[in-house]
């Protein structure tokens, strides 16, 4: 069980700032991610494309961003679980919680702060009839185990990063690979697209384009598929059939949390302390909603800061506390170091 | 003199255009041109479909969230590169499929129909 002060659901850039003002209380935080680095759709979207409203900051990308909150936080060490997906909540009668992920990881907390985003990144789903019958018996959306495909018949479609390095990656496990995509042209890095052209040219990867899957067949697993290329529709047998079209974000879980939800976003008291309906919960960012919410990363970062200032005092009610500058009081970290502004020597003359 | 209803300061610089919902109801509505809109942010003004369902990735052409299919014989902006690499990567796709949010409000799009996709 991993305890914590202040469970943060989402490490995006407004998880990741609510760790430093949650520092700056004392206050310790862990963060979830469905993806398996920090970061949200900085990292996994845009991280090479500039954002200009980060205040101070006329220009920046957003991996950039992603890598000085890492930075900035680093001193209050907070511990993360990436890669899972937050899936359960439970309250105790103490009123603290245990969120569960995907992976069975239980994490124990007197607050929750959402920040999720839009939600978990999950696989996009091609719109095949009846594919939701085949998955995990032969339909595949993300490839855990590469070993799995072992000397078995694979057809990738797709025309991105991930339809053409699993491509690659499954030509020297699977017994044939087919990589199907509607377009002649892969927007994959260059390298990879070079690497895939080599391996059909030594027959080691068959490509078939401009076409895409159109059904699956099979009776309990799936046999094989019709692929559609113009006007042609043919059937090719195989074992797994592996649609990569990337990741799109879904609120996925939390949904069923109990939490209000209004246009595909929580509903958060924005006068006060952006907690939902739920006493503990918090949720922050993008993924809140209230009477003229913006969805923008300095928002998130100023709900983080009013969000901490509130769970302090939910975990220490009987504590005093008034807001400090930290070019006042300065930054000590967890791990020992601390950052503050030089002290101004005086000096008399004589 | 009195006033009934809303009443609407219409720009100069508006265009008619219309939007076919994802349910199949033509909204037919006012687009500025002059306030550096797209049409997908056109549709989340208006509310045309429900918000976190279209715009995801904030108009990068990289979400396909907005896709719509554009019915009348517009001149368009051409497909760039980033477009037409998430439309090979979309679902629904048809020829005359387009991001929105790739589409800039300008007057020549005066009387543009389109119709959202499905939400994939």
């Amino acid at each position: 069980m991993i305890k914590t002060d202040i469970l943060i659901i989402g490490a995006g850039p407004t998880g990741l700032f609510t760790v430093f003002e949650a520092g700056l209380l004392k206050l310790k935080c862990h963060l979830i991610d469905a993806l398996p680095q920090a970061g949200g759709q900085c990292s996994e979207i845009y991280p090479k494309k500039p954002i200009y409203d980060i205040p101070a900051f006329p220009e920046i990308l957003a991996g950039d961003l992603v890598d000085n909150l890492m930075k900035q936080i680093a001193p209050f060490q907070p511990g993360f679980t990436l890669g899972e997906r937050a899936e359960t909540i439970e309250k105790l009668d103490d009123g603290t919680f245990i969120v569960t992920t995907s992976k069975g990881t239980k994490h124990h907390a007197p607050i929750v702060a959402i920040a999720g985003g839009l939600g978990s990144f999950e696989p996009r789903k091609p719109p095949i009839p009846k594919i939701a019958n085949y998955e995990d018996k032969g339909v595949e959306y993300i490839i855990r185990d590469p070993e799995l495909y072992r000397n078995k018949r694979v057809i990738i479609s797709g025309g991105g990063d991930s339809a053409l390095d699993w491509s690659i990656f499954l030509a020297d496990v699977a017994e044939s690979v087919v990589l199907i995509h509607r377009r002649n042209e892969f927007r994959g890095a260059l390298d990879s697209v070079e690497k895939v052209q080599e391996l059909k040219d030594i027959g080691k990867i068959e490509l078939i384009t401009p076409a895409e899957v159109i059904e699956i067949i099979g009776k309990e697993k799936v046999q094989a598929v019709t692929i559609k290329r113009g006007e042609d529709e043919f059937d090719r047998a195989c074992d797994h059939f592996i649609p990569l079209f990337g990741l799109a974000p879904k609120l996925g879980p939390i949904a069923d949390w109990g939490l209000e939800i209004e246009k595909n976003a929580i509903k958060v008291d924005n006068s006060l302390d952006y907690m939902t309906n739920i006493p503990g919960i918090y949720a922050i960012g993008d993924v809140n909603t209230y009477p003229g919410k913006l969805k923008l990363i300095l928002c998130g970062f100023h709900e983080a800061t009013l969000m901490c200032q509130s769970a302090f005092q939910r975990i220490y009610p009987e504590k005093r506390y008034v807001m400090k500058y930290t070019t006042v009081g300065g930054v000590e970290g967890f791990d020992g170091t601390k950052k503050e502004a030089p002290k101004a020597v005086i000096k008399s003359i004589t | 003199m009195t006033i009934k209803g809303h009443a609407q300061i219409i720009s100069m610089t508006d265009i008619k255009i219309t939007i076919i919902d994802r349910e199949g109801v033509a909204h037919a509505i006012d687009a500025p041109t002059d306030m550096n809109m797209n049409l997908m942010e056109i549709v989340r003004s208006y509310e045309l479909a429900p918000e976190g369902t279209i715009g995801i990735c904030g108009g990068m052409a990289m979400c396909a969230s907005c896709q719509c299919y554009v019915e009348s014989d517009h001149q368009l902006p051409e497909v760039t590169d980033d477009e037409d690499a998430m439309l090979a990567e979309a679902f629904n796709v048809k020829d005359n499929s387009r991001l929105g949010c790739q589409i800039q409000m300008r007057p020549e799009m005066d009387g543009l129909i389109v119709e959202l996709a499905p939400e994939a």
